[in-house]
C-alpha cells in the first residue's frame, strides 16, 4: 500500500473538478474491490475522492417508464428493492449470484460495474501482467488461466470481466450514466467495458476524471422468462466460471424477442445479437438452443486450463434458454441447478 | 466409580467457547505491547537465482521506519544446521531466512521492513527495490519424475515403507482381475483462518516474550533459543490460542525468526503477521504421483497389492510422510510391494497437512478398491469384509483394538447401503444423477511423551498444566474433563493452563496424539494428587478412612468417601488442613508403552458413506449426504470429537471437489494465492453429515483408551465422494479434486 491523500466530496461537480486535475486519482464507493488491490499494491492511487457521500444511492422511475439505479446504491439494496425484483428479476438474480451478502451490502452499482478482472497475475505485483504494467507480458496465456476468457481475447491478454451484475445488465441493455468534466454522457452498456486489444491496461470506455452517476433500465417486459445461470466451482462465493444471463420475450411457445448475456467468458459481458436472432419468431426447442450456443461459441479459444469452458458453455447456454422459455429461474438461494 | 463427576465420555461445551466468540481469547498478532513495532516481509518474486541488489533506501526514507532488514544487514545467527532444526523437522538443512543472496523459491521472504505503524511498514515495504539473477528452476513433478529417489535419511516418526511380501509383480501378471492407475492429489496450502503472526515482546532485562501462532510453544521456544543463542530462561513462548493451523504450525515458520531478529537488534517489541498470500509461501501438502496395481481372484480376495509414490520435496530438506502403508493395515495379501520417493522441486520443503500421507494414500487405495469392487462385481463392503486384514500385515502385529468391522456395519445400516443399485447410472433425481459410494479411513494411534502438572489448592480449586497447545480441537475441555473426574471436583472447579513454553514439556500438538498424549499426563498427575490427598485423609484425627485402602474410596464432589459407607467422608479441605498443607502438588510424565508399541499395532479406523448429486449436463456436483463410522477407542467428549470429524469431512470435500494450489510453472510460484481463488467449502457445499462414534474397547495404548479424533475425519472422505461420483456418472476421475472440467472431459 500507499501513502494517499483523501478528500470527500461533497458534490458531483466537485469530484470530477478534483479528479480531471490529477491523473493519480481514484474515486472510492464501496472499496471492496480498490482497496484489496492497493493492498496488494496493484492500484496505487495517490489520492482518492470518497463519494460515498454524494447524492446517488436512489432508485427512481425514468419518464420512459423505466429505472434510474444511482450509482451508491449498494448490490443488495439493488437486489431487493420491490420494482427491480418486480420489474427486473434477471438483475436481482444476478447480483444475488454474486459475492457474499457482507460484500454486497458494501459495493455499489458503480463500483460493481468498473471491479477489476480477478487474473491471478494481475493480482500479483511480483509477475508481469499486461494489464497492470503495459508491455511487460502476459504470462496466463501459458500460465494458468481456468478462470480466463474464450471470446474476445488478444494475444496481450486473455482476462475476463468478473461481474454478474454487468452480464445481467447486458441483456437488459442498460445505459450507463456519467458525469466528467466535459459534461454528462450516457454510455449504452455494450460499449463501456471494452475487448483487451492491444491495451489491455483500460477495461472500459470511462474517461479519466468522468464518475459513474446512475445505471438506467429501459422499460422492459422480462419478467417471465429469465434465468441467471452461474456456475463456478463451488456452490456459492465463487467467481463465474460461466454464466449465462437470459431475457426472453414469448409468444405462445414462439420467442418474440431473445437476449442472451455471458459472464466469465470475455473481457466484457458477451453478447451476440446475430445469435439472439436466431431465436426470434421460432419455437423454444433444444435444437434450436444448440443452434444459438454453438454460433455464440463458433469462434471460441481456449487455453490450456480453460478450454473446457467452451464446451461448458455450450451446455450452460441450452440449460439457460430452457430454463427461461419454462419460466423456471435458476434460483440463487436454492444452489441446486435446475 | 465415581457418578457424581463422571465427565469423561460425556458431551460437554468447550470450557474456552464463551472466550473464543467474547473476543477475550487472544491470538498471536492480538497481543499489545508498549511501543510495539511491526514488521511486513517483502517476498521474493523469483523462484531460483539470486539478489543481484536489494536497495531499501527509499524504504528508509519514509519517517516511521526504523529499519529494513534484508540479507545484507542481517545480525548473525546460529551457523550450523542443526540449530535451526525444529522437532518436527525433516532431514536436510532448514530454510533461514534473509541468510544470504540466493533464492531457492518463490516466495521466499527477501527483507523484513519495521516502521512505527503497521500502514507505515507496509508502505515502505513497497518501496524496497530487489533485483534479481534468475537461474532455471523447476517445479514440475513430471519433469523430475525420473530423478526421483528413496530419501537416504528417514524422517523420525514417519514409518518407511516395509520390505516387500511375495511377489507382488508376478503375482499381479498371474491375477484373473487387475486394476490398475495412476493417482493423484492436488497441492493443498493449509489455510488456516488465523494468518501466521508473532508478537515478540522485548522485556526490559532484554528477555522475550513470544506470542506465535504455533503448534508448540516450546518448539518454537528452543528453536529462538538455539538460532539466536539464547538461555532458555530469557524466552518464554505463550500461545493460548490458536486459529487452526492444521499442520502449518508443527515448524517455526518465517514470521518468528523475522520477528524475534528485529526485536533482538531494535531492543524493542516487534510484530509480524503475513499476509494471506503469503500464506502459501512456506509448507503445503505436497503433489503425489500414486501408481497402485490390484491383482485379485474373480471372488475379490486379493492376490497382489503394489502401491506406488513419488511425492514433492525441496532441494534442501527431504519432507517424508507415510503414503503407501496403509493397505497393509485394510487389507490381507500374501504379495504386496510399496515403495516411497520422493524428487526435489524448487519449493519450500512440504509440511505435514491433516492426516498427511493417510489423506492422499487412502484416497489412491479406496479409490482403487472401488474400481476392483466394479472388476469383479463384488459390493465394496463385502470387497473390503473378504479383504478384512485381521492384523498389521506388515509384521503381523496383533491389533491393540480394530472395530473396523462394526464401522462398515454400522455405517451402511445408518447410510441405507443395502438399498443401492451398483450398477452405475442407475439413480436418477431430475436432472441430477444420484451416486452412493463408500471408502475406509485409517490413522495412527499415536502417544508421545508428555508431562503434566497438578495443582489442587484448599479452596477447592484444581489446575493443570502441560505446554501443548490447543489449535481449536477442544484441548482445554478434555483436559478439564479428565482432571475433574480423576480428582472428584466439577469442572467449573478446574483450570487448565496450555499453550506456554514454561509449562510441563509437551510435543507439538499434532498427528492426533494430543488427547492420549495430554490427557494420559494429567490423568497421572491427578492421581498422583488424590493419592496425596488421601494420605492427608487418612491421617486426620478420626479418620473415617483411616483402614481404607484408596482402592476403598471414591472421590466425588470435593470428598473422598469410603465406597461401603458413601456416609463416611472427608472433605478435600480438611484433609489439607490435617496434613497442614494449602496446596497439592504433583507433576507426572506420561510414556507410551514400548512393549505395547513392540506387540501392537494401534490405528483408529472408519467407514465413509457419501451420496452426491450431478447435474449431468453441466458437471455440478453437491455432496448431499455424508455418514461417517468412526472407531477411536475411548470418545472423551463426544460433542468436541464431533466437531473434529465434522471438520476432517469438510476438509475431506474440499480435497475431493475444490482445493488445489496452483503452480505456474514458468514462473515456480503459486498463483492463486487468496481466499477468493483457493477454495475451500462453503456453507452451500455442506449439507448433511453425520457422525457415528462406534464403541470401541480399548485398553493397551494408554489407560483412558484415547486413540484420538483429530485427522481419522479427513481419511477416505475424498474417495467415498469420488467413488460416489463414479456411481452417479460412471465416470472415474483418479485426480483430486474432480472439477466439472474433469468430470466433463
Ligand atoms: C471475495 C470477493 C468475492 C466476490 N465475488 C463476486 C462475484 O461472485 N460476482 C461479482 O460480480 N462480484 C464479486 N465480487 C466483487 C464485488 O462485486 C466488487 O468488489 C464490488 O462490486 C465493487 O464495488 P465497490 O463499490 O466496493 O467498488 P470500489 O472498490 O469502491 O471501486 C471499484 C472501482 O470502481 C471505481 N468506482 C467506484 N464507483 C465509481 C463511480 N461511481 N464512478 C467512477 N468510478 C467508480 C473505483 O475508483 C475503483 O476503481 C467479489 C469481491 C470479493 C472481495
Ligand atoms: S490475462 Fe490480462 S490481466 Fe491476466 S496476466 Fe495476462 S495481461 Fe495480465
Amino acid at each position: 500500500m500507499n501513502r494517499f491523500s483523501y478528500l470527500r466530496a461533497s458534490s458531483v461537480d466537485e469530484a470530477v473538478r478534483e479528479a480531471a486535475a490529477d491523473p493519480t486519482v481514484r474515486f472510492i464507493a464501496g472499496g471492496t474491490n480498490l482497496i484489496d488491490l492497493m493492498k496488494y499494491n496493484v492500484e496505487r492511487p495517490e489520492r482518492l475522492i470518497d463519494i460515498t457521500r454524494l447524492p446517488l444511492d436512489r432508485i427512481a422511475e425514468t419518464d420512459g417508464g423505466g429505472l434510474r439505479i444511482g450509482a451508491l446504491v449498494t448490490n443488495d439494496a439493488a437486489a431487493y428493492d420491490p420494482r427491480i425484483k418486480d420489474r427486473y428479476p434477471l438483475l436481482s438474480s444476478a447480483i444475488l449470484a454474486g459475492a457474499s451478502p457482507q460484500l454486497r451490502n458494501a459495493a455499489t452499482t458503480g463500483g460493481n460495474l468498473l471491479q477489476r478482472t480477478r487474473c491471478y497475475y494481475f493480482y500479483d505485483p511480483g509477475t508481469p501482467c499486461n494489464k497492470r504494467e503495459p508491455g511487460t507480458g502476459c504470462p496466463a496465456i501459458t500460465g494458468r488461466n481456468r478462470i480466463h476468457a474464450i471470446l474476445g481475447t488478444s494475444e496481450h491478454c486473455i482476462a475476463t470481466h468478473p461481474s454478474d451484475m454487468a452480464v445481467a445488465l447486458a441483456a437488459l441493455e442498460a445505459m450507463v450514466h456519467v458525469a466528467g468534466p466535459d459534461g454528462e454522457r450516457a454510455i449504452p452498456i455494450s460499449d463501456f467495458h471494452r475487448l483487451p486489444g492491444d491495451r489491455p491496461e483500460i477495461d472500459t470506455n470511462l474517461r479519466h476524471g468522468e464518475i459513474i452517476t446512475a445505471v438506467e433500465l429501459p422499460p422492459a417486459d422480462f419478467s417471465r422468462h429469465y434465468t441467471y445461470l452461474k456456475l463456478r466451482d463451488r456452490l456459492s462465493y465463487a467467481f463465474a466460471l460461466v454464466s449465462v444471463a437470459v431475457a426472453l420475450r414469448m409468444e405462445g411457445d414462439a420467442v418474440a424477442e431473445a437476449r442472451l448475456a455471458l459472464g466469465g467468458v470475455a473481457h466484457k459481458p458477451w453478447r451476440d445479437p446475430e445469435a439472439e436472432a436466431l431465436l426470434h419468431g421460432r419455437p423454444a426447442t433444444r435444437d434450436r438452443f444448440i443452434a444459438v450456443a454453438d454460433h455464440i461459441l463458433k469462434d471460441a479459444k481456449g487455453h490450456e486450463d480453460n478450454a473446457f469452458k467452451i464446451d461448458l458453455a455450450r451446455r450452460a447456454i441450452v440449460r439457460a434458454l430452457s430454463q427461461a422459455a419454462a419460466g423456471t429461474p435458476q434460483s440463487q438461494t436454492d444452489k441446486r441447478i435446475k | 466409580m465415581q457418578q457424581a463427576n463422571a465427565y469423561i465420555g460425556t458431551p460437554q461445551n468447550r470450557v474456552d467457547g464463551r472466550a473464543k466468540v467474547t473476543g477475550e481469547a487472544k491470538y498471536a498478532a492480538e497481543f499489545d505491547a508498549p511501543d510495539l513495532a511491526y514488521g511486513i516481509v517483502v517476498s521474493g518474486a523469483i523462484a531460483k537465482g539470486r539478489i543481484a541488489s536489494i536497495d531499501p533506501s527509499e524504504a528508509l526514507a519514509v519517517p516511521g521506519v526504523l529499519q529494513v532488514f534484508t540479507h545484507e544487514n542481517r545480525p548473525r545467527t546460529a551457523w550450523f544446521d542443526h540449530k535451526f532444526r525444529d522437532e518436527t523437522a525433516p532431514p536436510g538443512s532448514p530454510f533461514r531466512p534473509l541468510y544470504d543472496d540466493k533464492v531457492i523459491y518463490s516466495g521466499q521472504p527477501v527483507a523484513l521492513v519495521v516502521a512505527e505503524s503497521f500502514e507505515l511498514a507496509a508502505h515502505a515495504a513497497s518501496l524496497v527495490r530487489v533485483a534479481y539473477e534468475t537461474d532455471a528452476h523447476m517445479t514440475d513433478l513430471d519433469l523430475r519424475r525420473s530423478e526421483a529417489y528413496v530419501p537416504p535419511k528417514k524422517r523420525s516418526g514417519v514409518k518407511a515403507p516395509p520390505s516387500p511380501r511375495g511377489d507382488a509383480e508376478g503375482a499381479f501378471a498371474q491375477a484373473p482381475v487387475k486394476v490398475h492407475g495412476e493417482y493423484r492429489v492436488a497441492i493443498e496450502h493449509h489455510n488456516p483462518m488465523e494468518p501466521h503472526a508473532s508478537t515478540v515482546v522485548y522485556g526490559e532485562d532484554g528477555s522475550l516474550t513470544i506470542h506465535d501462532k504455533t503448534q508448540g510453544a516450546q518448539n518454537s521456544q528452543s528453536y529462538v533459543s538455539s538460532v539466536f543463542g539464547l538461555s532458555s530462561g530469557q524466552v518464554h513462548v505463550v500461545s493460548p490460542f490458536i486459529g487452526g493451523a492444521f499442520g502449518s504450525g508443527l515448524r517455526p515458520q518465517y514470521q518468528l525468526f523475522l520477528a524475534v531478529m528485529a526485536a533482538l537488534e531494535l531492543k524493542r517489541s516487534v510484530r509480524v503477521v503475513l499476509t494471506r498470500d503469503q500464506m502459501f509461501t512456506f509448507g503445503y501438502r505436497p503433489l503425489t504421483i500414486q501408481t497402485i496395481s490390484l491383482g485379485a481372484n474373480p471372488d475379490g480376495t486379493l492376490v497382489s497389492i503394489m502401491h506406488d509414490a513419488i511425492q514433492t520435496t525441496s532441494p534442501f530438506e527431504d519432507y517424508q510422510e507415510v503414503v503407501v502403508n496403509w493397505a497393509n493395515l485394510l487389507y490381507h495379501c500374501d504379495n504386496v510391494k510399496l515403495t516411497y520417493k520422493l524428487a526435489q522441486v524448487d519449493t519450500y520443503t512440504p509440511i505435514d497437512m491433516r492426516a498427511p500421507g493417510a489423506a492422499i494414500g487412502v484416497a489412491a487405495i479406496e479409490t482403487a478398491m472401488d474400481e476392483l469392487a466394479y472388476a469383479t462385481g463384488v459390493d465394496p463392503i463385502e470387497l473390503r469384509l473378504r479383504n478384512y486384514a485381521e492384523v498389521d500385515e506388515a509384521d503381523k502385529k496383533t491389533f491393540t483394538s480394530k472395530e473396523l468391522r462394526a464401522c462398515y456395519q454400522v455405517g451402511a445400516e445408518r447410510f441405507g447401503w443395502a438399498k443401492r443399485n451398483p450398477e452405475p447410472r442407475s439413480m436418477r433425481e431430475g436432472r441430477e444423477l444420484v451416486g452412493w459410494g463408500m471408502a475406509t479411513g485409517v490413522w495412527e494411534a499415536i502417544m508421545q511423551k508428555t508431562a503434566a502438572r497438578a495443582v489442587l489448592t484448599r479452596d477447592g480449586k484444581l489446575e493443570v498444566a502441560t505446554a501443548t497447545t490447543d489449535i481449536g480441537t477442544g484441548t482445554y475441555t478434555i483436559l478439564t474433563q479428565i482432571a475433574a473426574e480423576t480428582l472428584g471436583l466439577p469442572m467449573a472447579a478446574v483450570t487448565a493452563r496450555i499453550g506456554d513454553s514454561s509449562l510441563p514439556k509437551s510435543p507439538v500438538q499434532g498427528g492426533s496424539w494430543t488427547a492420549a498424549s495430554s490427557g494420559s499426563a494429567v490423568q497421572k498427575a491427578c492421581q498422583s494428587v488424590r493419592e496425596q490427598l488421601f494420605k492427608h485423609a487418612r491421617q486426620m484425627d478420626d479418620s473415617p478412612l483411616a483402614n481404607a485402602s484408596i482402592e476403598q474410596v471414591m472421590f466425588a464432589d470435593g470428598r473422598i468417601r469410603l465406597m461401603s459407607d458413601p456416609g463416611a467422608s472427608v472433605t478435600f479441605a480438611q484433609a489439607m488442613q490435617a496434613g497442614g498443607v494449602d496446596r497439592i502438588e504433583a507433576e507426572e510424565k506420561a510414556s507410551p508403552g514400548m512393549l505395547t508399541n513392540m506387540r501392537y499395532s494401534g490405528y483408529s479406523h472408519s467407514a465413509i458413506f457419501a451420496e452426491v448429486r450431478v447435474d449431468e449436463e453441466l458437471g455440478i456436483i453437491r455432496v448431499t449426504r455424508i455418514v461417517n463410522a468412526v472407531a477411536a477407542g475411548t470418545i472423551l467428549n463426544p460433542k468436541t470429537a464431533r466437531s473434529q470429524i465434522i471438520g476432517g469431512v469438510v476438509f475431506g470435500i474440499g480435497m475431493a471437489l475444490e482445493e488445489e494450489s496452483m503452480l505456474d510453472h514458468d514462473l515456480g510460484r503459486f498463483m492463486n494465492h487468496n481466499l477468493a481463488e483457493y477454495h475451500v467449502p462453503v456453507n452451500a457445499d455442506i449439507h448433511h453429515i453425520e457422525v457415528i462414534f462406534v464403541s470401541e474397547h480399548e485398553e493397551k495404548l494408554n489407560p483412558l483408551g484415547i486413540k484420538g479424533v483429530g485427522e481419522i475425519g479427513v481419511v477416505g472422505t475424498a474417495a467415498a465422494i469420488g467413488n460416489a461420483i463414479f456411481h452417479a456418472t460412471g465416470k472415474r476421475v483418479r485426480e483430486y479434486p474432480i472439477t466439472i472440467d474433469k468430470l466433463l472431459g
